[in-house]
């Protein structure tokens, strides 16, 4: 993308502020007129980064389910959880269209259970550890990037995505029998 | 006794200022990696983000088969402790159309990291 193009959209971002907030609930509510042509590159790059945590935490999942190490209720907790992720990510893919962006792509199965270490996970535990430290990691990434964007509606569905993330790690933890966080607030410290 | 100088004194002060009054703790700083950069790094995978081992004293967008962004590509940053805080403070203002939007406000969590990240680039 050219710098003029660049500098076009951000006036067009600029042009259209009262509108971003309006475009966020837009896509959740799937009214899909507000969000055309409106956006700004750089909650498009935030949003492709979150799209590619969905993207591992997805893959993550099928890399655990087809381990054969998860048993029942654990096995259906990391379908439904999988389903969130789905479900994450096609909010995301469909925002960043919206704003005029292209969804990062996944990579492939194989790539992820690479960067993952999947052929370390031996038990259970450990792929409920792998798990929860890649929810905890998402949780403080959505905390994290909340003050970067442009748009408060966009930040508000970080928001709502770290919130899934917390219930997901709550479960995991409580599944690996670990105990809860000592203090409030431990979530993006 | 005889009392310094003001000017004396006013050096001491910017000296202790400008060289912190903390030492950079890489214990303390892989305890801030494993919380708030591990959702999208790790030391030695590409995974969203790029791998970290080695990244003090190498350019920025150098990981190789690391999917970067076309600023990252262009940019002729060397990563050292300095643009490492810059970097870290506001990406966005270090490197322009970069895609990371998470910061590190604190000069101390920013001072911790670096550290860490030094350790594992020796």
């Amino acid at each position: 993308m050219s710098v003029n193009m660049v500098v076009s959209h951000r006036r067009t971002f600029l042009g259209n502020a009262a509108k971003l907030s309006a475009v966020a609930v837009a896509v959740l509510a799937g009214t899909e007129s507000l969000a055309q042509g409106s956006g700004s590159m750089q909650d498009v790059n935030i949003l492709n980064v979150a799209l590619g945590l969905e993207w591992e935490g997805i893959n993550a999942y099928t890399l655990g389910a087809q381990s054969g190490l998860l048993q029942k209720p654990v096995l259906d907790i990391a379908v439904r959880f999988q389903t969130d992720h789905k479900e994450h990510a096609d909010t995301l893919a469909g925002a960043i269209r919206k704003m005029g962006g292209k969804p990062v792509e996944p990579k492939s199965l194989a790539e992820y259970a690479k960067a993952l270490k999947a052929d370390t996970l031996k038990t259970q535990a450990d792929v409920l550890e792998l798990a929860a430290r890649l929810e905890l990691g998402a949780t403080n990434a959505y905390l994290g990037v909340i003050p970067a964007f442009k748009d408060a509606g966009l930040a508000k569905v970080a928001g709502r995505l770290a919130a899934d993330e917390v219930m997901h790690w709550t479960i995991l933890n409580s599944a690996l029998g670990k105990p809860l966080p000592a203090g409030g607030m431990p979530f993006g410290a | 006794m005889r009392s310094l100088p003001l000017y004396a004194c006013a050096a001491l002060t910017a000296q202790a200022f400008f060289s912190h009054a903390w030492a950079a703790d890489a214990a303390r700083g892989k305890q801030l990696y494993e919380s708030r950069c591990i959702g999208c790094h790790s030391i030695d995978s590409n995974r969203v983000g790029p791998a970290h081992q080695g990244v003090v004293g190498r350019k920025a967008g150098s990981v190789k088969d690391y999917d970067y962004s076309d600023a990252l590509k262009k940019t002729k940053v060397i990563w050292s402790e300095k643009t490492l805080d810059r970097w870290l403070t506001n990406p966005e203002k270090l490197i322009p159309g970069q895609k990371m939007g998470f910061s590190v406000p604190e000069p101390k969590d920013r001072a911790d990291l670096i550290e860490y990240l030094k350790r594992e680039s020796r």
